[in-house]
This record gives structure tokens, C-alpha cells and sequence, in this order.
């Protein structure tokens, strides 16, 4: 494509991580905008005129019915004015056109519970959750990230691990039964998971593993590779100062969470 | 029919919730439970077929991967006993509020106003409980009898088919609209008597002004044309009564006070504000002249300065001590969200930036027998905690930077402070952003949430006055989400520059924020039939003081009318126009048509007789200990780093977010671990430039026991010091003042009130000569005068408290300094004089003294210091930098290296000591205005030049060896591993 992509990261609700979300946009190379619900249910804009999706973090509606579980409700229901719509319609062709999605901690927590993710099936079927840390408590701290280069993930093409921030409550990674774990496994799906510093391993120690998730999964993509959810934060490392031992570490100048929105740019602009 | 759905965790699902539940249960009342479930319960009460139940329960309410849930009946579990708890009738309701949207979203139809969806959690609980226990679980850790309501239900009471009853806390109140008249005409006992029922909290010389004020015959001619009685309206008493209320007139601040000292001379002080706090400004702001940060102080709801060119900083600090003693979590968490209204209602509004917060405790460990109506510290401490959690993460602002304070006297009362600092683009709409006027003839808009009976009067302490289905006066719970919602579109409405004016609806309610807003014209008329009420059944004086919470007033010019309310409308919320700022010089009420009140804007903004008041100070009778040095200093140390004002906070800050907004660099916590604790926050405001936001605090009670003048000058130098030593511009920083005191206003309550008010004097001047001395004008404050605790004969006062927050900038945040040990074979230096300064400090707590040598400041030697290692720091010589305060200099050496896993040798011959100091002497004192400061080698030669003449001296060096030993000469003082050092310091507060 031509003209420079354009990033929509959708506000309002409790959304609260719009801002650097959109300066990664920006910094991966698209034209980024914050667009607050209303003007989406008011169709005075639709997510046809973007390339890429973010479902960003916050608090969607305090989290009060259980992470994003209002948002997801809404978004199932609500129509766009005058025009007969429902905002759900936008977003399953968004995803049919092949545009895609990030949903980073709330938003990963919404996409799991609108049944975006993990999309095995297609449709949108529940499968998997995030609920309450095994520690019952919300945390703000950093972690590593063993990534699975083998999986379909856009998102993570050419990073092997990474080091975040974790901010929630609700983190913890659950699946329906075995048999979807499995599959998860198989298709490689499940792109990002806590690691051990100390060991370069997969954990399921706390702290490392910051909330008790199954298989230390710390995110998921769809089988297309295109939509993907995690709970840790990589617009939160633009830059070196965001990290937590910058002063004392010899870190690039720039900060290991553009690379997600670079790929994501990257993608749209050969792909689309 | 109300109907009940219950949802539920599958079997295997853990259950983090009832586990802390089995937790607390054990630490808070000391019952052993096996095993809680938690079942979350929503009584919808609107009539729904079986269809839309179905789809509302599987929906929004349900997440099935985990949970499972039945309508009408019970979701099933297996318990001795269920406890149920519920909200009492008219309390904040916040997940039940988000299920009723969820379940018009789902109906595709807004809930109609008798409709509703009311939450509660049901704990099935296993364990061998008494009834008497099950009460005593509910009462001291499930529930708070001022906001909740509970069931305890044996498993053999409970209908396995039908399950509970549904309950509906549905308000009730029958009338409204009702005016009352009050008959002033009477003794001043009656007086009096009107003031202490009616909660007014007025004194004998106010109620008489007011009285003389309506007897006045051209008063009573202007009621008259008016159609109002001749006697005053409860509406009309009642905005006198906010007016005038210390929390708004700062009365004792602004008192005549006759100050006496310990050798009989005598001084008059005409308002320590004006004096101490608006001089202090005035002057520093005079000598930066034309480098003067300052852009408006103490006017608006928060203090402004720049920040560059194109960006203002705002930076507020509040208190919410009676409502957290009261409910813990819910005063706190309104504090944390009120004070967010504050830098966002000053100006033309304002983006907020962070938070920070400071808490001041009892002991969580307290075990002695507490004092009737006094909640268990541990609970107070949870409840506080996670208030400020809620409030602060849930509307995505990051808490950088505070501190917890213990002291057993916070038992009376526990302090809450919460602080928001706010950046506004220097203009909005072509206006420069720190200004705001009404326009005569503006509209008066009330922009939020709705109004009810919340948080009128203020809290009222007893439970009698709460029965059933009468709405809760006394406890507001804050809600984050409908503040985020109304604070995303009035930024939308600022950028369009839709409004003239704006201040937010807190103390006092409609009456402060109208009355305050119509200063600029000189009038309103305020309808308040025409406010959106929670329900019906209110009275016009209390739609006028209510202080529900999320709501702004804005003036809005009738030419924006609609576009304001097209806006609103379309981003989900609510705004009323309520009337019409005027040049009447009236303040007018009016209800349904009728006026109901009608005050003239001069009496009430200047009618507030002063107070007269005495001071006197005498020193307290407080000598030096005399005892022998401990032969072995290494488990004083140990025991230090644990105590609970030196010990690790990480089991708190943690549950903070600190970096949304992803400005994020000086984090609460740094080092190799990501565990020391920073001095500073530093924060970048603007994420594509370097330019940086730096944010301390500084506050040391203890001090106070000898002399509040020292304990407010150390308060304003460790707040100073902290922003000095991350990287923070000595000559770009304002400060901010908090005081909280107990009653310093002589009485039989309070028969040393004398002493206390001269503390407060004393307090003032060590601010003033502080902050004058260091350059930094004070922008903003709050004071908060009766932190005590009475009830039959026990009485608790709190130790007078200065809180002194200090913001400002810094040029380029890559040059950001953290308090973390880098590399063995760097030098370490001690900037600063230690002098015999033990008094009031952690070592002589710890040994139980309190002693007489409170720490000194010398502000001009420490202001040299700090602006010739800020100089340094710009040429990148220094490599971790860490301040001297609670513990001394062994606890900051310490700390610095565990923070960096590297060791450290120190030799206190080389120590620069005022006097013959004994070895705990050197180690422990606690004198202020010191820096440790870690040199690399080669850097060395330049940074000693930068510190010049000033007292400074090489004192260690930094070693491979995870150990810190302290040497003098070729004598060992101390040596302990890193680890230990550390595991003492985390251990203390690590499980709570």
C-alpha cells in the first residue's frame, strides 16, 4: 500500500493505556489515532478506514463483572447509530479483510472473552480466560518473556525474548479442558510465555511467573498469526528509561516493545 | 419481582478471593477456617422473562471457563455456613451499577428508574464457627456495619432449593422538597444548640454574626421583596454553614493568634497563612523575578507552574483521614479520586499525570485491646491500601512516589494523604490554560454523576443514625470509572474551548463549587429542583451540599449550550444546566420557582468573623539518654532496617500500577533486583521529549515530640534532598504544604491547646524559613486541624504532621540518578556534616528514648550543597546518589548496597563529623541535608572540584564482597552480607 497505515486504538470505558499505545504506533511507523467509542457507535468513524487494531489496557467499566466482561458484552450488542450495524460486524471484518488486531492486558483480557481469541474454530467460541493472579493480588512489575519463534505470531517475528511490564489483577491463563491447551500447543499458538532469567525456561515460579498462568502462558495469537493478545505491556518500553535497570544496564537506545508495532506496520505494509 | 443470579467457580477453579478471606479471618479476628468460596450474587430487580434471565446470567455475568451460575436458586457449593453481605440502601454500588449497564445493553433499552441491579458476595464458608464467631467474621472481616449489610445462615437454615431471599437495598425516602425555616432569634445557648444538631459546626461568634447579619433591617427588607421569611431558610443556613466551615475557610489558619514563647515574648501573628505560607511565596517568588516558575498559586483547586514553553505543571495534595477511619477503603478511595478532581478542575482543566500518596498508621502488628469504635490498624492499613490501589489504577493514573508513616498515636486517627499532579497544554483554545473566568450570564453546569444523600455533613460517626432503608450519609465510595468517563469528554470539551470556567464538585457540593465559580461575576441563581438526583426524596438543602462524588461544575457561555450538551450526550455523560451566573451580587436559590434561599456574595465570603486565638510554647521537658554504646552494632542495624519506618514498602507499592501512561523512569523501585527504594520519582510527561517531571516527599512526625519547628524544616529538606539527588532542578522546584494537626483551639477538650497552637506557630516558621532559604515558593496545601480521637475518657491526638511534597523538572531525564550501588572499585562520598542529632530518630525509638537533639537544619550550607552536586550530576560524575534519613547513614549504606548487590568498606575516621561522635553516634544520627554519593575513579578528580569548599569527604569504596563493612581506622565497627541485610529489611512487611 501507498499512504502510511493507519493504527485506531479504540478508548474510553476505563481504557487507560491509549496514550503510549498510540506513540508505538507511531514510532512502528503508522499513522496512529485514539478514537473514543462514541465516535464508533455514533458512526462517525468505522474501522474500515484502518489497518491495524489496538485493543489496548486499562480498566474497561472498573472490571467490575470480571475483567472486560462489560466491553465484551457491549461490543456484541451495541449498534452503530443510524446505520443498523452492529459494532461486532466492524470487527469480524476487519479480520476478514486480514488486518491485525493487538490486544495488550485488558485488551487481550477482552478478545479472550469475545471469543477473538484463540479463534481455533473460527467464530467466536470461549475456549480460554484470564481471571484472578494465584497471588489474589494486582502487580505492577517486569518480567521476561521466552518468545516461540516457530509461531504464526506477526507480532513477534524476529524477537526471542523480552523484557516487560506486568499490570494486573487478572492474569492468570486458563483453558476449557486439555484437549485445547493441546491443540494451542500444536498449532503453536501460544507465542509468549514467562521465563526464568536465570535459566532461559519457561517457569511457573513466582515471581518470574507472575500469576500462576497454565504452561506460563503469558499470550496467545490466532492460527492466522494475526491476532494477539498478552498481558504484558510493550508500549510501556519505548525507550530505554522505561526500564526498570536502565541506569545500571547497557540497554539500546530503544525501548524492546516497538518491535511489536514495527512488525505489525511491516506486515500491513507488504500484506495489505 | 426481584430475582436473584448467583454465580459461582467451578470445582476445580481456585478461589484467590476466599483464600484471602481464610487469611484474614486468621490474622484480623483469629479464626481458623477451612476452607471459603465466594459466590457472586446480583438481585436484579425489574421484571425480565425467563429468556432475557438466561441470556443476562450466560452473558455478561457469567465467564464460562470458570464459572457457573443459576437464577432463582442457589449456584450450589458445599459450607457450614454461608455469610452474605450486601450494601446498605443508597451506598455506592459500583459493580451493580456496571451490571445494570451490561444488562441494558443486553436489553438494548436503558433501566428505567424504579429498576436495578444490586451486588453482594456470598462466602460459603467450612470451618467449625460459633454463632458468635460468625458475626465477629462478618463484623471484623467480611463487611463494615456503616456501609454493608450481612446474613449469617447455618448450612442447616439454608433452602438448598430455594436458596436466600432476595433483598433489595432499594432507597426509600418518602417527601422532598421541603424547606424549613430557622428561628435564630434566641439565647446563645439555643444558638449553639441549633449549630451542634444541625451539624453545622459553627462557633458562638458565627452563629451571631448570622444572627445579627438577618436581623439587619435592610436584610430583612430585601427578603422581603424576595417573598422570603423573615427568618433564614435551612437552604440558606446551611450555605453559610459550608462557607464558613474550617474545611473551607481555614479558619484557624487564618486566625489572630497571640503567640507567647518560653522567655514570655510575645507576638501577634494576623493569619499564619498570609504570613507564613502566602509570604514565603511572595518572597521567593520576588527573588527568582524573572525566573519565576510560578503561574497561579493558591487561588485555584491546585497550585500551577511551568513546566516549558509549551506545558504547565499542576500539583495538588489532600487528606481523607475521618472518612478512612471510618471506611478504610472506601475513604480512601474517594480521597485518591477526589483530589484527582482537583488538578483537573484548576485552570481550564488540566491531563493528570500521577499520583502519589502518603499514609500514616499505627502499627499493623498492634496487639493491645483497642478503644471502642477503633478498626484494627491491619485493617485500616488493607483497607487504605487497596482504596488507593482501586482509585489510582482503575482511572490509569500511575502512583510514583509516597511513603508510610508509623506511629501507635495514628491509632486516634490514620492520615491519608493523596496527591495528583496534572500537565495542561500553556494555552487551550488560543486562552492561556491556567486562567479561567465566568461570563456574566454563563451557564451553571453540573457535569458527572447524580446526586444523593453522600457525604452530607461530612462523616457522622454513629451507627445509630443509620437504620434500615434510610440512605448512608456518613461513608462515600468513590467510582473511578464514571470519573474517567466525564473527565475523557470535558478534555474534549476543553480542546474545543466550550467552557469558561471549571471546578469540581467536592467539600461542600454545588454550594462550594457555585458559590466559589460566582465570585468572578458577583451572583448566580442556581435551580436545584433541576439536579439530577440518585432518588427521590431529597430536601433543596441537601441537593446543595451533598458531596456525592464525580461531579464538576462548568461554566458553559449559552453560545456552547448545545454543542456542550450534544458532546456529553454522545459520550455517555450526564450533564444539567442548573441556572445562570449573574452580576446580581446574590447568590440565589431557587426551588421549583420559589426562591429558597438568597444570600448576598459579600456576607458570604466575608462575613466569617476571625478567630482569636493563644499560643504559647514551652519547650517540653526532654534531656539527652545517657547509656553505653552497644558493643555489637551489627543486630542494632538489623533490628533497624526492619523497623517499620525503615523497613521495605514493596508489599504496597507493588500493587500500585507506577507506569501507565508509559512516562515511567525513576521507578518507586530500582537495583539489580528491581528492589531498593528510589529517593524520587521521575516521570516524563510529553513521551516524545527528554524533559522530565521529579516528585518527593518528606515527612518526619516523630520530630514534632521536640520541636515541630525542626520537624517541619526537616520535613521541607528530606522532601528537597530526594528531589535533589535523582536529578531534580534546585531552581525549578515549588512545594507543596500539608498539615495535619490535632485540635490546637484551647477547650475543655482539648485544655492544652495553648501548646499545641504554638506548635503550629513553631511549625509554620520552620516552614517559612525553609523553604525561603532553599528558594521554593509553596503553591498549594491543605490543612486538616482535628486529627483526635475522644470517646468516654480515652483521647488520642496524633503527632503534629507536615507533610512537604516538592515538584519540579528536569532538563533531561537520561541524566537521572538512582540510589543503587553500580560498580566495586567506584569511590563513595559523604556529602554533609554528621552531628550528635539523635533526638526523635529511629536508633533512640528503637532503644526507647526519645531524647532532646532533634536534627538542625543549616539551610545555607545545604543549599550550596545541593546546587553544586546538581552541577555534577548534569556532567554525568555521579553514579548512584542515595539521601540520609530515617536509620541515619548506616541504613542509607546499607540500602544503596543491597539495592546494587555490590559491597561496600567505609571508614567513619573518614566521616565529616561536627563534635566527638561515638560510633552509633555517627552511624545512627540522623542530621539532615546528607548525600551519599557513589564517584567512578576517574571521575573523581571533577566531582571534588564540583563540591568545592563544602563539607564533603571520601569515605568508602565499593567491593566485590557482598558485604558492607564499617571500619575506623583498622577496627571493625560492623560487617553484615548483603543478603541479611536485605532479608531483614523485606522481611517485616513482606506478608501483608
Amino acid at each position: 500500500m501507498t499512504a502510511t497505515p493507519r493504527a485506531i486504538v479504540i478508548t474510553g470505558n476505563g481504557t487507560n493505556c491509549e496514550r503510549e499505545a498510540a506513540e508505538a504506533c507511531r514510532l512502528g511507523g503508522f499513522d496512529a489515532h485514539n478514537v473514543h467509542i462514541s465516535s464508533i457507535l455514533s458512526g462517525e468513524v468505522t474501522l474500515d478506514s484502518y489497518q491495524f487494531l489496538n485493543l489496548t489496557g486499562g480498566f474497561l467499566d472498573g472490571d467490575d463483572l470480571g475483567s472486560a466482561m462489560v466491553q465484551a458484552n457491549r461490543l456484541k450488542y451495541a449498534m452503530v447509530a443510524d446505520d443498523g450495524e452492529r459494532v461486532l460486524e466492524q470487527v469480524l471484518r476487519f479480520i476478514d479483510a486480514g488486518k491485525p488486531i493487538l490486544g495488550v492486558c485488558n485488551g487481550f483480557q477482552l478478545m479472550v472473552k469475545m471469543g477473538l481469541l484463540p479463534g481455533l474454530d473460527g467464530g467466536l467460541v470461549r475456549s480460554t480466560t484470564l481471571t484472578f493472579n494465584d497471588s489474589g493480588r494486582y502487580e505492577d512489575r517486569w518480567v521476561t518473556l521466552l518468545v516461540d519463534e516457530e509461531s504464526p505470531c506477526i507480532f513477534t517475528r524476529g524477537i526471542q525474548n523480552v523484557s516487560l511490564p506486568v499490570r494486573h489483577g487478572e492474569g492468570k491463563f486458563v483453558v476449557r479442558d486439555e484437549a485445547v491447551m493441546g491443540r494451542l500447543e500444536a498449532k503453536r499458538l501460544l507465542t509468549v510465555r514467562y521465563m526464568d532469567p536465570a535459566t532461559g525456561k519457561i517457569t511457573m515460579k513466582y515471581p518470574e511467573n507472575p500469576n500462576g498462568s497454565s504452561e506460563a502462558v503469558a499470550g496467545i495469537c490466532s492460527p492466522s498469526g494475526l491476532l494477539f493478545g498478552l498481558m504484558p505491556h510493550p508500549e510501556a518500553y519505548l525507550h530505554r528509561v522505561n526500564h526498570p535497570r536502565w541506569t545500571r544496564e547497557n540497554l539500546p537506545e530503544e525501548g524492546a516493545g516497538i518491535a511489536f508495532f514495527r512488525n505489525a506496520y511491516e506486515y500491513v505494509v507488504q500484506a495489505l | 419481582m426481584a430475582v436473584r443470579i448467583e454465580v459461582g467457580y467451578r470445582d476445580p477453579v481456585r478461589d484467590p478471593r476466599g483464600e484471602r478471606v481464610v487469611r484474614e479471618a486468621r490474622e484480623l479476628a483469629g479464626l481458623e477456617l477451612r476452607s471459603v468460596r465466594t459466590v457472586a450474587v446480583y438481585t436484579l430487580d425489574m421484571d425480565l422473562t425467563g429468556e432475557e434471565l438466561e441470556k443476562v446470567a450466560s452473558g455478561p455475568f457469567t465467564d464460562p471457563i470458570i464459572q457457573t451460575y443459576a437464577i432463582g436458586r442457589p449456584v450450589g457449593g458445599i459450607f457450614d455456613l454461608v455469610i452474605e453481605v450486601g450494601y446498605r440502601p443508597g451506598v455506592t454500588d459500583n459493580v451493580g451499577r456496571s451490571a445494570g449497564e451490561a444488562v441494558a445493553q443486553l436489553l438494548g433499552r436503558p433501566l428505567a428508574p424504579e429498576e436495578g441491579v444490586y451486588t453482594s458476595i456470598q462466602y460459603q464458608i467450612q470451618g467449625d464457627l460459633t454463632q458468635p464467631d460468625a458475626q465477629r467474621l462478618a463484623s471484623e472481616v467480611l463487611a463494615n456495619e456503616l456501609i454493608h449489610r450481612w446474613r449469617v445462615v447455618p448450612a442447616g437454615d439454608f433452602d438448598k432449593a430455594a436458596g436466600l431471599k432476595p433483598e433489595v437495598p432499594r432507597v426509600s425516602i418518602s417527601g422532598g422538597g421541603r424547606v424549613r425555616e430557622v428561628d435564630l432569634s434566641c439565647s446563645d445557648e439555643d444558638l449553639m444548640k441549633i449549630s451542634r444538631e444541625g451539624l453545622l459546626a459553627l462557633s458562638l461568634e458565627e452563629m451571631k454574626a448570622i444572627q445579627a447579619h438577618f436581623e439587619d433591617p435592610e436584610v430583612q427588607g430585601e427578603r422581603k421583596e424576595r417573598g422570603l421569611g423573615s427568618r433564614p431558610t435551612d437552604v440558606e443556613i446551611e450555605v453559610l454553614a459550608q462557607t464558613w466551615s474550617e474545611h473551607c475557610k481555614h479558619k484557624i489558619f487564618n486566625a489572630l493568634i497571640r503567640y507567647e514563647d518560653e522567655r514570655g515574648n510575645t507576638e501577634t501573628v494576623d493569619s499564619l497563612f498570609k504570613t507564613y505560607i502566602v509570604g514565603a511565596t511572595e518572597r521567593v517568588r520576588g527573588e527568582m523575578a524573572a525566573k519565576d516558575i510560578c503561574l497561579s498559586v493558591f487561588k485555584d483547586n491546585a497550585g500551577v507552574i511551568r513546566f516549558n514553553d509549551d506545558f504547565n505543571l499542576v500539583f495538588k495534595v489532600e487528606t481523607h483521614n475521618s472518612p478512612s477511619a471510618l471506611d478504610p477503603y472506601g475513604g480512601a478511595l474517594t480521597g485518591i479520586v477526589g483530589v484527582n478532581r482537583d488538578p483537573f478542575g484548576t485552570g481550564l482543566g488540566a491531563n493528570l499525570l500521577f499520583n502519589t500518596d502518603v499514609f500514616c498508621f499505627a502499627s499493623p502488628f498492634h496487639s493491645d485491646p483497642l478503644p471502642p469504635r477503633i478498626l484494627h490498624p491491619r485493617r485500616i492499613y488493607e483497607g487504605v491500601v487497596e482504596g488507593v490501589e482501586h482509585g489510582g489504577n482503575k482511572s490509569g493514573i500511575p502512583t510514583v512516589n509516597g511513603a508510610v508513616v508509623f506511629d501507635e498515636r495514628f491509632l486516634g486517627k490514620p492520615l491519608v494523604y493523596c496527591g495528583t499532579a496534572a500537565v495542561m497544554p500553556a494555552k487551550v483554545a488560543g486562552r492561556p490554560s491556567h486562567e479561567k473566568e465566568v461570563g456574566v450570564g454563563d451557564r451553571v453546569v453540573m457535569v458527572g454523576g447524580r446526586i444523593g444523600k453522600d457525604g452530607i455533613h461530612g462523616a457522622t460517626f454513629s451507627s445509630e443514625e443509620l437504620h434500615e432503608g434510610s440512605p448512608v450519609s456518613a461513608v462515600q465510595i468513590g467510582d473511578p470509572i464514571t470519573q474517567k468517563r466525564m473527565f475523557d469528554f470535558l478534555l474534549v470539551a476543553r480542546e474545543e474551548g466550550l467552557y469558561s470556567s471549571i471546578t469540581d464538585n467536592g467539600a461542600g457540593g454545588l454550594s462550594s463549587s457555585v458559590g466559589e465559580m460566582a465570585r468572578d461575576t458577583g451572583g448566580a441563581v442556581l435551580h436545584l429542583d433541576l439536579a439530577p438526583l440518585k432518588y427521590p426524596g431529597l430536601d433543596p438543602w441537601e441537593i446543595l451540599i451533598s458531596e456525592a462524588q464525580e461531579r464538576m461544575t462548568v461554566s458553559v457561555p449559552p453560545r456552547n449550550l448545545k454543542r456542550f450538551m450534544e458532546l456529553s450526550e454522545k459520550m455517555g455523560v450526564e450533564s444539567t444546566d442548573l441556572g445562570e451566573f449573574n452580576d446580581s451580587g446574590r447568590f440565589e436559590l431557587l426551588y421549583d420557582g420559589r426562591v429558597v434561599g438568597s444570600r448576598s456574595m459579600e456576607f458570604l465570603h466575608e462575613g466569617v468573623p476571625q478567630m482569636v486565638l493563644d499560643a504559647r510554647w514551652e519547650p517540653p521537658p526532654l534531656a539527652e539518654p545517657s547509656f553505653e554504646a552497644p558493643g555489637d552494632l551489627d543486630p542494632i542495624l538489623l533490628d533497624l532496617l526492619g523497623r517499620l519506618n525503615i523497613c521495605s514498602k514493596e508489599s504496597i507499592v507493588r500493587r500500585y500500577d507506577h507506569e501507565v501512561q508509559g512516562g515511567s523512569v525513576v521507578k518507586p523501585f530500582t537495583g539489580a533486583a528491581n528492589d531498593g527504594p528510589s529517593d524520587a520519582a521521575v516521570v516524563r510527561p510529553i513521551l516524545d521529549s527528554f524533559e522530565g517531571v521529579v516528585v518527593s516527599n518528606g515527612i518526619v512526625p516523630r520530630y514534632s515530640d521536640i520541636d515541630t519547628y525542626a520537624m517541619a524544616a526537616n520535613a521541607v529538606d528530606e522532601a528537597f534532598r530526594n528531589y535533589v539527588a535523582v536529578g531534580g532542578d534546585p531552581s525549578w522546584a515549588a512545594a507543596l504544604d500539608n498539615f495535619c494537626w490535632c485540635d490546637p483551639v484551647q477547650s475543655d477538650k482539648t485544655p492544652d491547646g495553648t501548646y499545641k497552637l504554638a506548635q503550629l506557630v513553631r511549625a509554620n516558621r520552620g516552614l517559612y524559613d525553609a523553604v525561603t532559604a532553599y528558594g521554593i515558593p509553596l503553591i498549594s496545601g491543605k490543612d486538616s486541624m482535628k486529627n483526635d480521637y475522644i470517646m468516654g475518657d480515652v483521647k488520642i491526638s496524633i503527632p503534629p504532621t507536615l507533610l512537604a511534597s516538592v515538584i519540579g523538572r528536569m532538563d533531561d531525564v537520561r541524566k537521572a540518578v538512582t540510589m543503587d550501588l553500580k560498580s566495586p572499585g567506584n569511590h563513595l562520598y559523604m556529602l554533609g556534616e554528621t552531628a550528635r542529632e539523635l533526638g526523635g530518630s529511629e536508633y533512640y525509638a528503637l532503644l526507647g528514648y526519645v531524647g532532646a537533639q532533634v536534627p538542625a537544619v543549616d539551610f545555607d550550607r545545604a543549599r550550596e550543597r545541593y546546587e553544586r552536586y546538581h552541577k555534577a550530576l548534569l556532567k554525568g560524575l555521579i553514579r548512584s546518589c542515595h539521601d540520609c534519613s530515617d536509620g541515619g547513614m548506616a541504613v542509607a549504606l546499607a540500602e544503596m548496597a543491597f539495592a546494587g548487590e555490590v559491597g561496600l568498606v567505609v571508614d567513619l575516621n573518614a566521616v565529616p563529623a561536627t563534635g566527638d561522635l561515638r560510633d552509633d553516634e555517627l552511624l545512627f544520627s540522623e542530621t539532615a541535608s546528607r548525600l551519599l554519593v557513589e564517584v567512578a575513579p576517574s571521575d573523581a578528580p571533577q566531582f571534588e572540584e564540583a563540591m568545592g569548599e563544602t563539607a564533603w569527604a571520601r569515605i568508602g569504596t565499593c567491593t566485590e564482597e557482598k558485604q558492607l563493612v564499617v571500619k575506623k581506622g583498622d577496627g571493625k565497627v560492623l560487617s553484615l552480607s548483603l543478603e541479611e541485610m536485605k532479608e531483614a529489611w523485606q522481611r517485616t512487611l513482606r506478608g501483608l
